[in-house]
């Protein structure tokens, strides 16, 4: 039985008429309430995961849970679904576990606050936000264990359950919960900071019924539901094409030495209808790769590429959910069944937005193709008592999410050491040096690593990390198998590595995803991440802007040779460019394909180990 | 008799104001900019202000001065070739700068970078490190370190010289080492050392921070050399130029050139201080300034008159750290334009602004988009009609026809539509507020509303009713408000440093020695340029946090104060207001993470000056009888000339009060009463 909210009002909200400049008026409010519940968030969190990475995501949702702002969506009707309880004014649920809410969170880390909004005793609307805790118990710190078969290994699950009934604390829940994981000071404060960001925004939408009418604020909801509705039509029609598209791209491991893991999709449209469909892609993990993906989850990430092109001020919505068909088999990687293991979703999540953009931009490549970039967040985590003089055994628990090259596009090349994800932030090295047993010898990209290109692919980022204490890292990185493709003759980007160099001068490379590594004082890591494909024909590259990247070390003189350009002695040998450049074109051929995934899967696999050090993955074993 | 002058150099125009030390009788003159070379408009608008007041230049004694040539030179990318010495390892750090791409999801599509302040090209790595408690893991390699910097001078690229090493704000050792190398071997050049700008910890914000000193410095100098010179030619050797700093203090001419980063928000403070003047004289002490310029709004919350400073701002998209009066800015203005995204139909107003060229539609300087001022005049809130001194011809016509476009897009009429751009464009404003009241834990409601800018009085009585919070009060001039804040603030300078350590570990004595310290560096910047330190009033701050929170305090307290009460006047006080904030508190776990002096050199008042109650009635201060459209209907309005208007006068809505600069609207069911000092103060009518 779906969840029941018990109202003292139950007196219908009506539709009524509202005049176009109110609906604005009311669409910059409600904008603004929404950079408030990020403000207050920010202000009051504790842990570094949501204070410097900007972890975390507000919402605000009509009466119907449909959201009317905020970044991935509405999980309030799929949640709705599956809480077989009675919600009241002064309630606030705190859930984390997917399959709970249809995957309104994908993994256990990811805790949401939803808040239902009464004003004289009429349920008006929702807010929410989650924000990604620094631990939640089970198998490892940070609880992302990668080797984790089933989600009972990832830590406390929380059913929907009521944080506050009526306006009271259920401090006994919560001591329960908090019990539970390794940095219960800092979840107790993000916690807090959730709620405190909900209630804001609760307060904000009653002020709004106040000063506009619960009548009309509710039908201005209304019509900037239906302004993306009809944006996105219009989207629809012109973007995508009635005949079947395809794009396949690969997840490059479980962890446990399987791999690739296909992820396939195919969209067309159906008059006004655009469907995904994802049969192809391969069955479920066994390890905690697997992307349990809402469908209405996928359906905002669609929308937020799109909608720019209409109008970038529009205030983003789910209005237009009618208007996608999004289709994933059971039992695959991107809808595992209970209870297999969530924690490591990252790597398909991202890796759907290369699949996604490969979808939309191939119809008209020149202006919405993007090469492949840093479609994830790696991170590596780094736990242990400080044992080190003065500190008194310590724990400590670092969580770092990691940065590399936005892909070229077709506006530019692509940053160097920067975030696909909106609102990340590195983490100052000095903060993280003062804070925790480290020290980052070298911050800086990788030469070459971005792909070449008319528009160059934004270089990863080499960190090398020097451990002051012993302890235990972890992980989780991708793309160091599959190649971060290039689009429209521009090539591939290189792949990720981890190098420990041991102190005792052992030198051994990591695997990209592992856990559990001990780690002596004065060992250093080199994660490096992968850089961006390149976007167009590198031979046409400017010359001029080739030495200026060799000049800032962002390609070397090696790597000038792959846009045909020759340096010699600190500058263009233009006589040799020349040449260079028309060898190259009359090897390659006069049909520039558009899409450059490098050498085929095989291949890669041959020259696993010979290339990254690592053994090749088996083909994954399905159960 | 002597005189001082505030100068405040903005976008459009110049402002000044000439201000009797022993009368308070005052002159105003507004100029327009030369952006090519600001001084060129200052000395125009000198000549002009002394022309007409018949003042003698050489009885000026004093020039207090806020300008945006730093500002500018960052925004037009006109600043110095900047070399920079790094770190090994961290060559990069302006490069990756903090990882973000603004926008939304898929933001990354669209983010262009702009190119760095410090070409990565003419940076350096030097091998040193100094660790995070400030001890040394690696000495410097002097040798290596010349020799790449006599190869960087022999490129002859460069012309200004940063330093920056990883940790540098715990230990400037090899910073100051590094430092000495570079003047030996660029000698002349100027050089900015991270530990003396911004000894604070992130590496990202302290390199930029930096770079940006020394890629403002050469220009700054220059501009501040040339108008030496002249101000003193025309005014005498004896005069003392001060620049204004970001945040609300002055800085002497000398320190200023040498840390124009200082200087960045030298604009917006100058408004606040403004404000802060004519409202505390009043008896309003906690106040919200709203400066609504042409392309933007700036907004600030004031408590017990006292401007909350921030330590971060951004100028362009350039992260700084320098401490600066806390104003939000809003991309809407009187210059905002209006239009209609065809498929959502929705209105947008700005953030694309018409600017000064080619304007709004009515100024008939070429520009036809319909903007914020265009609806104003169509409204009948900007009068077409008549003129006050303004030398802006204002067509009707031209302003009707531009908004008509809207009301076609929208379906609706003309006036319907010239309101929705006015309530648009006013909801965004209102979100800025809100940012700066109720977002710290204040109830805009407990402040006043002080309007001011270009366009901030037409606006100022209907944003009074969205942030409820009166009265609403036009300060006097209020288009030239920001050179009263040049004219009467007081010269300041402040020492910081990172401290990071848990309040509990740290001893009062240890504390105390160390802010000394600080205020001993802060001191030696007023005593070089002649301030007697009898005349120096001190603060300590601390920047306090629960341990592992984001969000710090700023706390201000005395050296008596810390004698006396020991750590706790510190965390009592940080509990507090922590408690106003979130509604809890905690009681231990205080972390202080930064600590500071501020030395300010003690006001020497000026007298001031009151508009007296005796003179006309109020229908003897009507100039023309007019009408405006509010909510659906016309009103019939009078048009009031504020210069006649006396303490005690009511001016009952719906009225236009109309001054030099300015245009204030008086909306129906409010009134207008003029107080003592010459603020209007607007109020619903009882």
């Amino acid at each position: 039985m779906p969840a029941r909210i018990i109202e003292t009002n139950d007196a219908p909200l009506k539709k009524v008429e509202v005049e176009g400049v109110t609906a604005d008026i009311i669409e910059n409010a409600l904008k603004n309430a929404r950079i408030e519940m990020d403000a207050v968030l920010f202000r009051t969190a504790m842990s570094p995961g949501i204070r410097e990475q900007g972890d975390c995501f507000p919402m605000i949702a009509n009466r119907d849970g449909k959201m009317v702002v905020g970044q991935f969506g509405s999980f309030i009707g799929p949640f709705m679904e599956a809480y077989d309880a009675e919600i009241e004014e002064g309630d606030i649920i705190l859930t984390n576990d997917p399959y709970m809410c249809n995957a309104a969170v994908s993994h256990l880390p990811d805790w949401i606050v939803l808040m239902p909004v009464f004003k004289d005793g009429r349920h008006i609307a929702w807010t929410a936000m989650f924000g990604h805790m620094s631990d939640n118990g089970g198998m490892v710190p940070g609880s992302i264990p990668i080797k984790a078969t089933t989600i009972y290994q990832e830590g406390i699950r929380i059913p929907p359950t009521k944080l506050y009934k009526k306006g009271e604390l259920q401090s006994d829940v919560l001591e329960l919960i908090l019990h539970n994981v390794r940095t219960s000071q800092w979840n107790r404060f993000d916690l807090n900071a959730l709620v405190a960001a909900c209630r804001t925004a609760s307060r904000r939408c009653v002020e709004m019924a106040n000063r506009f009418g619960d009548d009309v604020l509710n039908s201005a909801m209304d019509i900037m539901l239906e302004r993306n509705y009809n944006a996105m039509k219009f989207i629809i029609q012109n973007f995508i094409p009635e005949e079947p598209r395809t794009f396949e791209d690969y997840l490059c491991d479980d962890g446990m030495g399987m791999g690739p893991y296909k992820i396939k999709c195919t969209m067309w449209r159906e008059g006004d209808v655009a469907i995904f469909d994802f049969d192809g892609t391969d069955p479920q993990a066994q390890s905690s790769v697997n992307f349990y993906l809402n469908e209405d989850m996928f359906k905002m990430f669609f929308g937020s590429f799109t909608i720019n092109v209409v109008d970038p001020h529009i205030v983003f919505n789910d209005g237009f959910y009618d208007l996608v068909d999004v289709r994933i088999p059971e039992g695959t990687l991107l809808k595992p069944k209970f209870p297999a293991a969530l924690s490591g979703r990252t790597h398909a999540l991202g890796r759907l937005f290369d699949v996604l953009q490969a979808l939309l931009g191939s119809g008209a490549p020149e202006q919405m193709l993007n090469a492949a970039g840093f479609s994830d967040s790696p991170h590596l985590f780094y736990s242990g008592y400080d044992n080190r003089e003065g500190k008194n055994g310590e724990w400590f628990q670092l969580f770092q999410i990691g940065f590399g090259g936005i892909p070229g596009r077709p506006i530019g090349d692509g940053p160097d050491g920067h975030s696909l994800w909106p609102g990340f932030t590195n983490v100052p090295n000095e903060f993280i040096e003062s804070y925790f047993p480290l020290r980052i010898e070298r911050y800086e990209t990788i030469p070459d690593s971005g792909g070449a290109g008319l528009h160059r692919g934004g270089n990863g980022l080499s960190v090398a990390y020097c451990f002051l204490a012993d302890g235990d890292i972890a992980i989780h990185d991708e793309r160091w198998l599959m190649y971060p493709w290039g689009v429209m003759g521009g090539q591939v980007g290189q792949r990720s590595t981890k190098r420990i160099v041991r102190v005792d001068g052992s030198e051994e490379w990591l695997p990209s995803k592992c856990d559990g590594i001990p780690v002596k004082t004065g060992d250093l890591l080199y994660f490096n991440t992968w850089g961006g494909g390149g976007w167009g024909d590198p031979l046409k590259r400017d010359s001029g802007l080739v030495l200026d990247d060799v000049r800032r070390n962002l390609v070397t003189v090696a790597g000038a040779r792959d846009y045909g350009v020759v340096i010699v002695a600190g500058a263009v040998d233009e006589a040799a460019t020349g040449k260079l450049r028309e060898q190259m074109r009359a090897e390659r051929g006069d049909t520039i394909p558009t899409f450059n995934i490098g050498p085929s899967i095989d291949e890669i696999l041959a020259r696993c180990k010979e290339e990254t050090g690592l053994d090749a993955p088996v083909p994954p074993v399905f159960r | 008799m002597s005189y001082r002058l505030g100068v405040d150099v903005g976008g459009t125009f110049t402002d000044l104001l000439l201000i009797s030390e022993e009368t308070g009788e005052t002159f105003t003159a507004k100029v327009p900019s030369t952006p090519e070379d600001s001084s060129i408009g200052v000395l125009n608008g000198v000549a002009r202000i002394c022309d007409e007041s018949g003042v003698d230049p050489a009885k000026i004694k004093r020039v207090m001065h806020g300008t945006t040539v730093a500002t500018n030179a960052v925004l037009q990318g006109k600043g110095a070739k900047v070399g920079l010495v790094t770190t090994r390892g961290y060559e990069q750090t302006l490069q990756v700068a903090r990882s973000f791409c603004p926008g939304g999801l898929g933001g990354w599509v669209t983010f262009i970078k702009n190119p760095l302040l410090a070409p990565l090209e003419y940076t350096i790595g030097a091998d040193e490190r100094i660790g995070a408690t400030g001890d040394i893991v690696r000495e410097l390699d002097e040798e290596q370190l010349r020799r790449d910097l006599e190869k960087l001078k022999a490129s002859g690229a460069i012309e200004a010289l940063t330093i920056c090493f990883i940790n540098a704000y715990i230990n400037a050792e090899h910073e100051k080492k590094a430092a000495a190398i570079a003047r030996e071997v660029f000698s002349g050049m100027p050089i900015s050392v991270s530990s003396e700008v911004v000894p604070e910890m992130q590496e990202y914000e302290r390199t930029e921070t930096t770079v940006m000193n020394s890629y403002v410095r050469p220009e700054m100098q220059r501009y501040i050399d040339n108008l030496q010179a002249a101000l003193n030619k025309r005014m005498g050797d004896d005069l003392l130029l001060s620049l204004l700093r970001s945040d609300g203090g002055l800085a002497s001419a000398r320190s200023a050139a040498d840390s124009p980063v200082n200087m960045l928000m030298s604009g917006p403070a100058g408004g606040v201080t403004g404000a802060i003047y004519f409202c505390s004289r009043s008896g309003f002490d906690d106040i919200l300034t709203f400066d609504m310029g042409g392309t933007s709004t700036d907004v600030a919350l004031i408590q017990n008159s006292k401007a909350r400073v921030r330590r971060e701002t951004f100028v362009g998209d350039v992260k700084v750290r320098a401490p600066s009066v806390d104003v939000r800015t809003v991309g809407a203005g009187g210059g905002s334009v209006a239009f209609v995204p065809e498929l959502t139909g929705a209105l947008r107003v700005g953030p694309e602004s018409a600017g000064a060229v080619p304007g709004p539609a009515a100024y008939m300087k070429g520009g036809e988009k319909p903007t914020v001022c265009d609806a104003n005049v169509v409204l009948g809130y900007l009068p077409s009609d008549v003129q006050l001194g303004g030398k802006m011809e204002i067509s009707k016509e031209a302003a009707e026809t531009a908004v008509q476009t809207i009301a076609d897009a929208l379906g609706i009429g003309l006036l319907e539509a010239a309101e929705g751009i006015i309530k648009v464009v006013n909801e965004s404003m209102f979100g800025a507020l809100r940012l700066v009241s109720v977002e710290q834990g204040y109830d805009p409601r407990d402040f006043s509303l002080v309007c001011f800018g270009g366009a901030g009085p037409l606006h100022a009585n209907a944003m009074g009713i969205l942030t409820d919070s009166w009265p609403v009060i036009i300060p006097p001039g209020p288009g030239v408000l920001c050179a009263y804040g040049d004219a009467t603030t007081t010269v300041q300078n402040e020492a910081t440093r990172t401290y990071i350590r848990m309040a509990g570990d740290t001893t009062t004595e240890q504390l105390l020695d160390d802010l000394r310290e600080l205020h001993e560096r802060a001191a030696e910047s007023l005593i070089e340029d002649g301030i007697a330190k009898e005349d120096f009033e001190v603060v300590y701050q601390a920047d306090v946090r629960y341990a592992g929170q984001a969000f710090e305090l700023t706390l201000d307290f005395t050296a008596d104060e810390l004698k006396s009460k020991g750590i706790a006047a510190v965390t009592d006080q940080f509990d507090t207001e922590h408690d106003q904030l979130f509604s809890f508190k905690l009681g231990d776990g205080h972390e202080i993470l930064m600590i500071r002096a501020v030395v300010k050199a003690k006001a020497t008042d000026v007298a001031h000056r009151e508009v007296g109650s005796a003179g006309a009635a109020l229908a003897d201060c009507v100039i023309h009888e007019s009408r405006f459209h509010y909510e659906g209907n016309w009103y019939g309005s009078p048009l009031y000339d504020r210069t006649k208007l006396h303490e005690g006068i009511v001016v009952p809505g719906p009225a236009i009060v109309m001054e030099m600069d300015s245009t204030t609207v008086i909306l129906p069911g409010h009134e207008a009463k003029v107080d003592r000092i010459g603020n209007l103060l607007i109020n619903p009518s009882k």
